[in-house]
């Protein structure tokens, strides 16, 4: 995995609480047995109409947003199926960090694992970027993980909350299996001990 | 030793390792694979030449892309499906897993109704499955939770899963259920009492005199819907029911290991002074028949209600349900009973099983659907649909006009064939209703079997209880 590093990136406003894993990436593209190139079918049912062609108004097709980096969105964001299609579908378009007051758990687990930063911000903030966002490509914003700060285009550092365990695998692209594996003397003795407690299992 | 809660017994029980800063390893003891979240995890093992850990611990089975129709033995025609099942068959003989039911096996179904059915799914075990409705296995007092693929690799590699403890939570059910109303309406009902979000950082214990009087199946109904509550998993404490319904399966334990797992399993419950974060309690008899009405779970109300204005909203939610009665087509005010249904589905894992198969077959006997109307009954499992032929439902579902299918994931998510056109509205028992969920531009009210039933002969949403006489379909 990549490290993740520090950037200032233009951010894209979708003001929808409950974005779900079905809005994100519909199940039609869950076939692939690859993890890339679900970039262009991130957002679809949103993004294209009956005939495939964009829809000009959604927020990722308007030119100012196309390269956009970071988005900025409602509550409860990612709820729904577990897919990691849809990190994997936020990634390969390119966005690098969600800013939302909430996200359901899997979701939000799953971003981790891909290299995405999901930051929780309070409602009255992300509403302040939410704005920011609305002014087009001129709202470049800074994200830093680092030292937990996102700064919007005109100077306004809000600070969020992150695992310590979950912010070090991130600014480091460590793998989580293979810092497991590393404990594997543990998971051996446990074992051991489980099949004589519930030989049963 | 301070009291503790179910979940604090499973979760200490399985803990393999605690880091400085809190973060566990916890180890699992069934690990369900199906084929739509597993294939890159297997290729991830293969780029790293790592093998599975425990493959006497690993169940796959195909379900979400297999055809539900009589041809699929003639193989799977989609490319894309026959790539995705062909994948899974080929990664469960390379990684040796020998626990697979392949696509023409009788045992096959979804993965969530195979577990249980085949006795992999125990009280007090770890469950865990590329898929977020692995939230049914807490029906047995187990810890089952919905993973994404990078944890499934995770998992395949080294049976454990890195997480942080949830908090508790109690959702009890008081008192008794009226006729008519099912597990369906208790876990619609405690949805729209809590939110899609209301259980996040969660694990929800449901109890309650109606929840012990439920039978399995309704139990795993109510646990299999935790996940739309936002809740990380949903547990009911093991009691006798749940004895008797695992004593006797393939893999339930035998003998004198039986006897010491029982043992075992009636020391899980939650301790009478254990500490809840959070409690929610629902009276019994306050449930009614409920159907959504919106594209989120949360938008439920008593099929007796009308369809509600966006400004009895608050926050954004306002803007939420214009978008939503937009998409379902529907005008506030507009009652719920009256709105016209062009599809029936029954099936998936929250209510693809017999008893689900029974309650719907008991209002539909001698009668017929709508004329015009589209209705299947998908089987959640192939031995569910043998059980429920030897039975003669399935001649009762045939008499009414339903399609009879073969046992898959099928409408409820729509990746095999089974889709709704766009506009065209389902009354479904699975559970989501996002938008798109069943079909591009679909329209899904979820509700339980004998409410989709009911639906299937009126054409329209319908108080099932208008077609019973003291509490008995009629
Ligand atoms: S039946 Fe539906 S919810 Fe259940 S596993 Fe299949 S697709 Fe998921």
């Amino acid at each position: 995995m990549d490290k993740f590093e520090t950037f200032t990136g233009v951010a894209a406003p979708l003001p929808i609480i409950n974005v779900d894993t079905d809005m994100i990436i519909p199940k039609q593209f869950l076939k692939t047995i690859k993890r890339s190139g679900l970039g262009v079918s991130l957002f679809d049912e949103m993004r294209y109409d009956d005939d495939r062609n964009e829809i000009p108004d959604f927020v990722l097709n308007q030119p100012a947003y196309r390269e956009a980096e970071i988005l900025v969105a409602g509550e409860n964001f990612g709820c729904g199926s577990s897919r990691e299609h849809a990190p994997w579908a936020i990634k390969d378009f390119g966005l690098k960090c969600i800013v939302a007051p909430s996200y359901a758990d899997i979701f939000y687990s799953n971003c981790f694992k891909n290299g995405i930063l999901p930051i929780v911000l309070p409602q009255e903030q992300v509403d302040i970027l939410m704005q920011d966002a609305e002014k087009g490509a001129n709202a470049r914003m800074t994200v830093d993980l680092e030292a937990q700060q996102i700064t919007s285009s005109d100077g306004q550092v809000f600070s969020f909350e992150v695992d310590s365990f979950k912010k070090h695998c991130l600014l480091n692209g460590l793998d989580d299996i293979g810092l497991t594996m590393e404990k594997a003397a543990a998971i051996d003795a446990f074992e051991a001990a489980a099949a004589q407690a519930r030989p049963w299992v | 030793m301070s009291p503790k809660t179910l979940y604090d017994k499973i979760w200490d029980a399985h803990l393999a390792h605690e880091g400085e800063d809190g973060t566990c390893l916890l180890y699992i003891d069934r690990h369900l694979v199906h084929e739509v979240t597993s294939p890159q995890a297997f290729e991830g093992l293969r780029m790293t030449g790592r093998t599975v850990r425990a493959p006497d611990k690993t169940i796959a089975v195909p379900d979400h892309n297999v055809p539900t129709t009589a041809d699929r033995t003639a193989g799977i025609k989609n490319p894309e499906s026959r790539i995705q099942v062909e994948a899974l068959d080929k990664n469960a003989r390379d990684f040796g897993l020998i626990n697979y039911y392949e696509m023409n096996d009788v045992r096959q179904g979804i993965v969530h109704i195979v577990g249980p059915e085949q006795g992999w799914t125990l009280p007090g075990m770890t469950v865990v499955c590329g898929d977020s409705h692995t939230a049914t296995h807490g029906a047995f007092g187990s810890l089952a939770h919905g993973i994404g693929t990078s944890e499934v690799e995770h998992v395949l590699a080294t049976q454990t899963l890195i997480q942080k403890k949830s908090k508790n939570m109690k959702v009890e059910i008081t008192g008794k259920l009226a006729p008519g109303v099912t597990a369906k309406d208790i876990t619609l009902s405690v949805i729209g009492k809590t939110g899609t979000a209301g259980g996040t950082g969660y694990v929800i214990e449901y109890c309650g005199e109606a929840i012990r009087s439920l039978s399995m199946e309704g139990r795993m109904t109510v646990c299999n819907m935790a996940i739309e509550g936002g809740a990380r998993a949903g547990l009911i404490a093991p009691d006798e029911t749940t004895f008797d319904y695992v004593k006797g399966r393939p893999h339930a334990p035998k003998g004198a290991q039986w006897e010491a797992a029982l043992t075992w399993w009636k020391t899980l419950y939650s301790d009478d002074d254990a500490h809840w974060d959070k409690v929610i309690t629902i009276r019994g008899e306050d449930i009614a028949p409920v159907v959504t009405w919106g594209t989120s779970p949360e938008d439920v109300l008593p099929i007796t209600e009308y369809v509600p204005t966006p400004e009895s909203f608050t926050g954004g939610k306002v803007a939420g349900v214009r978008r939503a009665l937009d998409y379902m087509g529907l005008t506030p005010g507009q009652k719920l009973s009256e709105i016209e249904i062009d599809t029936v589905f029954i099936g998936s894992c929250t209510n693809g099983r017999i008893e689900d198969l029974r309650a719907a077959a008991a209002i539909l006997k001698g009668k017929k659907i709508k004329d015009g109307l589209r209705a299947m009954v998908v089987p959640g499992s192939g031995l569910v649909r043998a059980q429920a032929e030897e039975e003669g439902l399935a001649d009762i579902f045939k008499d009414a006009g339903f399609e009879w299918r073969l046992a898959g994931c099928s409408m409820c998510l729509a990746m095999n064939p089974d889709q709704l056109a766009p506009g065209e509205r389902c009354a479904a028992t699975s559970n989501r209703n996002f938008e798109g969920r069943q079909g591009r531009g679909g329209r899904t009210h979820l509700m339980s079997p004998a409410m989709a039933a009911a639906a299937a002969v009126t054409g329209r949403l319908t108080d099932v209880r208008k077609m019973m006489t003291d509490g008995v379909a009629a």
